[in-house]
C-alpha cells in the first residue's frame, strides 16, 4: 500500500563500503545531483540541483543505494507532513494518522520497510517527531556535527541532517557515515576535537549501568497521560537495568516554544527571499514592476504555512518589532543554554517524552496553526541549545507510538545512542 | 499592531515588505491567526535579560581561485536566459 512517503522514486546507485546492500531514503530539502529536489513545495516542483549534498556524497561513497526523494512539510515547516504541495504521507504505523513532521516521508518509508534507513532533517524537532510517532529511530546531532552543505536551508542556525532507521545501532551506524568536518560547511566542527571519536555504532552496546538521568518536569507535565504512561514505563526499565534517575526543573523550557518560532521565522524569512522565480523556482512569467512580479510569483508557489512563516519572520525583524520579539528570543535561547548546562553537572543524560501527544488524525491540525507549534515543546528547546537528541519507540497506546527523548551534552552522541541502545 | 486588533491591513503592509502577494481569503486568515500568534509570542516578556557567551569564531580560508559550477549548469534552472545570463521580468 502507498503511504505517499516518495515525492520521487528515482534510483541513484551506491560505491562500495559499509552500507553496500542498504537502501537510504533522503528527505526532498537535501540536494541530489540531476534528480529533483523539491522541498515539498511547488515553488521547486521542477528544479534540478547541479550538485550534491555532502551527506548524499556520503551516503553514495559508503555504498548505500538512494531509492528516491522523500514527502515533507512544505519547506520543513509543520509537524505533520501534510503541508507539502504533493499531498500528505500517511503513518504506516497508524493508518488514517499523520507520521509527524516535516521529515514524514523519511520516517514513514523506515516505518513501512520501504527502504532500510533514511535521512531527515531536524530544525525544531523534525526527525525526532516523526520518528515517535511512526515507531523508529530518530538522531538530531550536535549542531555543527554534520555538514549542511546541499541542503536547502529554512533556518541555518538550528538545522541538522540527521539518520532515521529501525534501531539504535542502525541510526549510528549511518551516523558514522554522515558526520565530520567539511570544508564547504564553515560551521561543522570536528567530533575529535571535542574529547570523543566518531564510534557510534560501538557506543549501542545496551550498557546503562550507573547511568545518570535527569528528567526535566516541564517536559513531562505537559504530556498526555498516554504518552507519559508509556515514558514511566521505559524509566522504570532502565532503573531494572542499572540507571538511576531524578527529576529537575528547568524554567527557560516554558519558552522554549515562541523563541524557537520567533528566531526560525525570522531566519525563514531571509533565507526564503532567493525564491523570486528567477534563478530557480516558478515565475508565473510575469512582467513589470520587479516587487510585484516577484510578490506575485511568491504567492503561487509557497503554500499557507510558508506564507505564514515568512510573514511573522518580516514582522518580528522590522522596525520597532526587533526588539520586542528577536532579541528576546535571543535571551529565551541563552537561558535555555543556561539551564542545560546547568543539568548536565549532574547528569549524563536526560530524558523526557519525544511528544507530548500521540500522533494526530490526517487533517487534526490544519486549520490551527498554534496548536500545531504547541506540539513542538520538548523538541525545540534542544535546537535552541545546539545539542544532541534521539528519540527511540517505548511502545504505543492503543496502536498510537510512542517515541521517548535522550538529550546528552554537546558532542554527547555517544552518551545518548548508549542510553537509547538499552531500550531499542 | 500586536498590541491591538490585528488588521487585514496590518498584514497586507508585512506582506509588501515580504514580496508575498495575498489573496482577500488569505488576508483575512491571517489577520485573525496572527493576533493569536503574537500575542503568544508575547510571553517572551516574561524572559530575564541573559548574559550571552557567543562561541562564535571567524572561519577564514585563503581566497584561491577553485572549481566551480560552470555557467551552463548554473543557468540550468533559470526559467528565462540570455546570452549566459540569468534574464529578469520585463520592466515596462
Amino acid at each position: 500500500m502507498s503511504h505517499n512517503a516518495y515525492i520521487t522514486e528515482e534510483t541513484i546507485a551506491g560505491e562500495d563500503g559499509p552500507l553496500a546492500g542498504k537502501t537510504v531514503a533522503i528527505k526532498d530539502n537535501i540536494s541530489t545531483e540531476g534528480v529533483r529536489t523539491t522541498c515539498g513545495s511547488a515553488m521547486l516542483e521542477e528544479y534540478v540541483p547541479p550538485y550534491n549534498a555532502t551527506v548524499v556524497e556520503q551516503v553514495i561513497e559508503a555504498g548505500a543505494t538512494i531509492p528516491g526523494k522523500t514527502n515533507m512539510d512544505e519547506f520543513g515547516m509543520g509537524t505533520t507532513t501534510e503541508t507539502s504541495a504533493f499531498g500528505p504521507t500517511e503513518n504506516p504505523a497508524a493508518p488514517g494518522h499523520v507520521p509527524g513532521g516535516s521529515s514524514g516521508g523519511s520516517a514513514a518509508v523506515v516505518a513501512s520497510g520501504d527502504a532500510d534507513l533514511a535521512l531527515g532533517t531536524d530544525t525544531g524537532g523534525s526527525v525526532r517527531c516523526p520518528a515517535a510517532f511512526c515507531g523508529v529511530v530518530g538522531i538530531k546531532p550536535t549542531y555543527g556535527l554534520v555538514s549542511r552543505y546541499g541542503l536547502i536551508a529554512y533556518a541555518n542556525s538550528l538545522e541538522q541532517i540527521g539518520p532515521l532507521a529501525p534501531t539504535v545501532e542502525e541510526a549510528a551506524e549511518l551516523l558514522e557515515v554522515i558526520a565530520g568536518p567539511d570544508e564547504r560547511d564553515a560551521t561543522t566542527r570536528d567530533a575529535r576535537e571535542h574529547d570523543t571519536d566518531y564510534e557510534y555504532a560501538a557506543a549501542a552496546d545496551g550498557d546503562v549501568e550507573d547511568l545518570d538521568i535527569a528528567i526535566p518536569t516541564e517536559l513531562v507535565e505537559g504530556a498526555q497521560e498516554e504518552v507519559t504512561e508509556q515514558f514511566w514505563n521505559a524509566i522504570e526499565e532502565l532503573e531494572q537495568t542499572g540507571a538511576t534517575y531524578h527529576e529537575v526543573s528547568l524554567p527557560s523550557l516554558e519558552h522554549a516554544v515562541e523563541a524557537y518560532y520567533v528566531i526560525a521565522m525570522s531566519e525563514a524569512s531571509s533565507n526564503l527571499a532567493r525564491f523570486d522565480g528567477v534563478r530557480y523556482g516558478t515565475s508565473g512569467g510575469y512582467d513589470g514592476n520587479w516587487n510585484e512580479t516577484f510578490a506575485k510569483a511568491r504567492e503561487e508557489g509557497f503554500g499557507e504555512e510558508v506564507k505564514r512563516r515568512i510573514l511573522l519572520g518580516t514582522y518580528a525583524l522590522s522596525a520597532g518589532y526587533h526588539d520586542k520579539y528577536y532579541k528576546k528570543a535571543q535571551d529565551a535561547r541563552a537561558w535555555v543554554k543556561q539551564d542545560f548546562d546547568e543539568a548536565f553537572e549532574d547528569a549524563d543524560v536526560l530524558a523526557s517524552p519525544t511528544m507530548p501527544v500521540t500522533p494526530f488524525e490526517l487533517g487534526e491540525s490544519l486549520d490551527d496553526p498554534l496548536k500545531m507549534y504547541l506540539a513542538d515543546a520538548n523538541t525545540t528547546p534542544v535546537n535552541l541549545a545546539n545539542l544532541p537528541a534521539i528519540s527511540v519507540p517505548v511502545g504505543d497506546d492503543d496502536g498510537l507510538p510512542v517515541g521517548l527523548q535522550f538529550v546528552g551534552p554537546a558532542f554527547g552522541e555517544k552518551q545518548i545512542i548508549r542510553a537509547a541502545s538499552a531500550l531499542a | 499592531m500586536s498590541d491591538s486588533a490585528v488588521e487585514p491591513a496590518d498584514v497586507d503592509h508585512i506582506a509588501a515588505l515580504a514580496r508575498v502577494e495575498l489573496d482577500e481569503d488569505e488576508r483575512t486568515l491571517f489577520a485573525e491567526q496572527f493576533e493569536e500568534i503574537l500575542s503568544y509570542f508575547e510571553t517572551l516578556d516574561e524572559v530575564p535579560e541573559v548574559e550571552r557567551e557567543p562561541e562564535l569564531t571567524n572561519v577564514m580560508r585563503a581566497d584561491e581561485v577553485r572549481e566551480s559550477l560552470d555557467r551552463e549548469e548554473a543557468l540550468r534552472n533559470a526559467g528565462e536566459k540570455e546570452d549566459g545570463h540569468f534574464k529578469g521580468p520585463r520592466v515596462s
